[in-house]
């Protein structure tokens, strides 16, 4: 593993590495010392050309608990603005001495572009490209469920967490998983749909017909527009809901539903379906919420939620990413620093 | 890479190489060393101590065990603690990447305590430095010994252990292999490879 692009690229081996290295960051990170001196003198370089506040704190969090220096370049303000491309920008950062990039941008297939040979040559991480990929965001997606589902006698309410090492070594095998809402504009879907099915689980898609993406039928997942059916029948193990932004009720924003009221009324998380779910069920969400529209407030403070949890499991994952891409110079297929 | 070629003087040679410490020579090291720990520190109180994955844990029970069984007011569980060092390593660069462990500080914490550290093998003293800044993050502790069932020698670092199951002098192009029945189905410790 060079880079970290898209979930697809992930082996079941190498993703239960990192939810197994995963979980030793998050239990270090329980600690009152919670840097570690693991990747010291290593330059991390957040190239973040979309806003997103919570994932660059999340990377840049974690490169500095595992004492890597860390470099935030933001498009706003910047050479960007003033029409430099992607490429001379990388091309800065390779010459500044980065020793990893991570990238979020508006465009689909950036970290791709970033990642070809010659371009940066360091280990490129994606941290959201448009609508296609999102990869650290599923594999902490993952993490929380396996830590919470991996003993099935675990009620999601009430006791105390369980450990983190709790399923270390296994997958998501036979695990039933809903992911709810804008499916169509979701690089978080998309990430958790592969991610999911490479660990074994059963995947649910539960949006309105008109969030549902052309050509869903080859994704490994099932496809529901009832999410109180899928909710009573189903009995999914993990409900994940997705962010809707509101403007895509607006005819301006492309019409896909009437109202924000009746989106809500048929695809919110509420307390009534909330209590369809069985008992050991968590729900998840990637953040930011909008409470009242796709997740009721009773449903995000609820026992089951772990949606405050996973922000804390965010950091931990991007350590194990970091750790494992950048620790060793002996990455498999990395050519020797030296000819 | 262990040797399989036949030893000379040890009639069940195995697979690992030549047995230089059998099943009861690594029970009277370690009670030894037990013996050796209380006498140093003048008893058992405000003793932790820290094996060092994956064969220094177990060695680290034993002791604790034994411990016990000098001082019965000593709770073998509350003074015994597991210290994974791979995140402070030196050489983490120059290797494939490393399966990080975990760490569980004993339950008594470390804070003004006496931490034995328990290794298997004590060779280049990497490992020991690794652990000395490990033990660093996890608290401030009184004093901190070594403890170690073989020193092979061909230190690379001005590190020396408190406590020795057996010196065992080698050369570089041999390999020293301890094997413990939590972890092995057999007590032993084997050194294979080199001229023999």
């Amino acid at each position: 593993m060079k880079h970290l692009l898209s979930t697809r690229d992930l082996s079941l081996e190498q993703a239960v590495t990192i939810l197994d290295t995963t979980a030793r960051m998050a239990a270090t990170q329980e600690r009152e010392m919670k840097k570690l001196p693991t990747l010291r003198g290593r330059t991390v370089v957040n190239l973040f050309f979309e806003d997103s506040t919570r994932t660059r704190i999340s990377f840049e969090t974690a490169a500095k608990r595992l004492s890597a220096d860390v470099i935030n370049f933001s498009a706003k303000g910047s050479s960007v603005s003033k029409g430099e491309s992607l490429k001379d920008t990388a091309l800065t950062l390779k010459a500044m001495g980065a020793d990893a990039v991570v990238v979020r941008h508006h465009a689909s297939g950036a970290a791709n572009f970033l990642a070809q040979p010659g371009l940066v040559d360091v280990p490129v991480i994606n941290a959201g490209d448009g609508t296609h990929q999102h990869p650290t965001q599923a594999l902490l997606d993952a993490f929380t469920i396996r830590r919470h589902l991996a003993d099935p006698l675990n009620p999601a309410c009430g006791g105390p967490l369980p450990p983190f090492d709790s399923g270390l070594g296994t997958d998501l095998a036979g695990r039933r998983i809903a992911i709810v809402g804008d499916v169509l504009h979701s690089r978080v879907a998309r990430s958790n749909v592969a991610l999911l099915a490479t660990l074994g689980a059963q995947v649910t898609l539960v949006a309105p017909p008109t969030l549902v993406p052309v050509g869903v039928e080859t994704w490994p997942c099932e496809v529901s527009y009832d999410f109180t059916r899928t909710l009573r029948t189903w009995q999914p193990d993990a409900v994940m809901m997705l962010r809707v932004q509101r403007e895509r009720m607006s005819a301006s924003g492309g019409g896909f539903f009437p109202s924000p009221a009746e989106y809500s009324r048929q695809y919110g998380l509420d307390a009534q379906r909330l209590g369809l779910l069985p008992d050991h069920a968590i729900v998840l969400h990637p953040g930011p919420m909008n409470r009242g529209l796709e997740i009721s407030a009773q449903a995000a403070d609820s026992d089951r939620s772990v949606i405050v949890e996973q922000v804390g499991n965010g950091v931990a994952v991007r350590m194990a990413v970091l750790y494992l891409l950048l620790a060793s110079d002996q990455v498999a297929g990395s050519s020797s620093t030296l000819s | 890479m262990t040797s399989s070629s036949s030893a000379h003087g040890v009639p069940d040679s195995t697979p690992h190489g030549v047995e230089v410490l059998g099943e009861a020579d690594i029970a009277r090291a370690m009670t030894r060393i037990s013996y050796e720990i209380v006498e140093r520190n003048k008893g058992v109180s405000d003793l932790v101590v820290l094996g060092i994955p994956t064969r220094g844990v177990f060695l680290a029970r034993r002791l604790a065990a034994r411990l016990a069984a000098i001082d019965p007011s000593c709770d073998p569980d509350a003074i015994l603690g597991v210290l994974d060092v791979t995140m402070y390593r030196d050489d983490l660069r120059h290797q494939p990447p490393r399966t990080i462990g975990y760490t569980q500080p004993p339950a008594v914490g470390i804070d003004g305590k006496t931490v034995v550290l328990v290794d298997d093998v004590l060779f280049s003293g990497r490992t020991i430095r690794a652990a000395l800044d490990a033990v660093k993050d996890l608290g401030r502790p009184q004093a901190v010994q070594l403890a170690t069932l073989v020193d092979r020698g061909h230190r690379q670092l001005p590190i020396r252990p408190d406590y020795v199951g057996k010196n065992l002098p080698t050369s570089l192009a041999e390999r020293v292999s301890v094997r413990l029945v939590e972890h092995d189905s057999l007590d032993g410790v084997y050194i294979s490879g080199g001229a023999q």
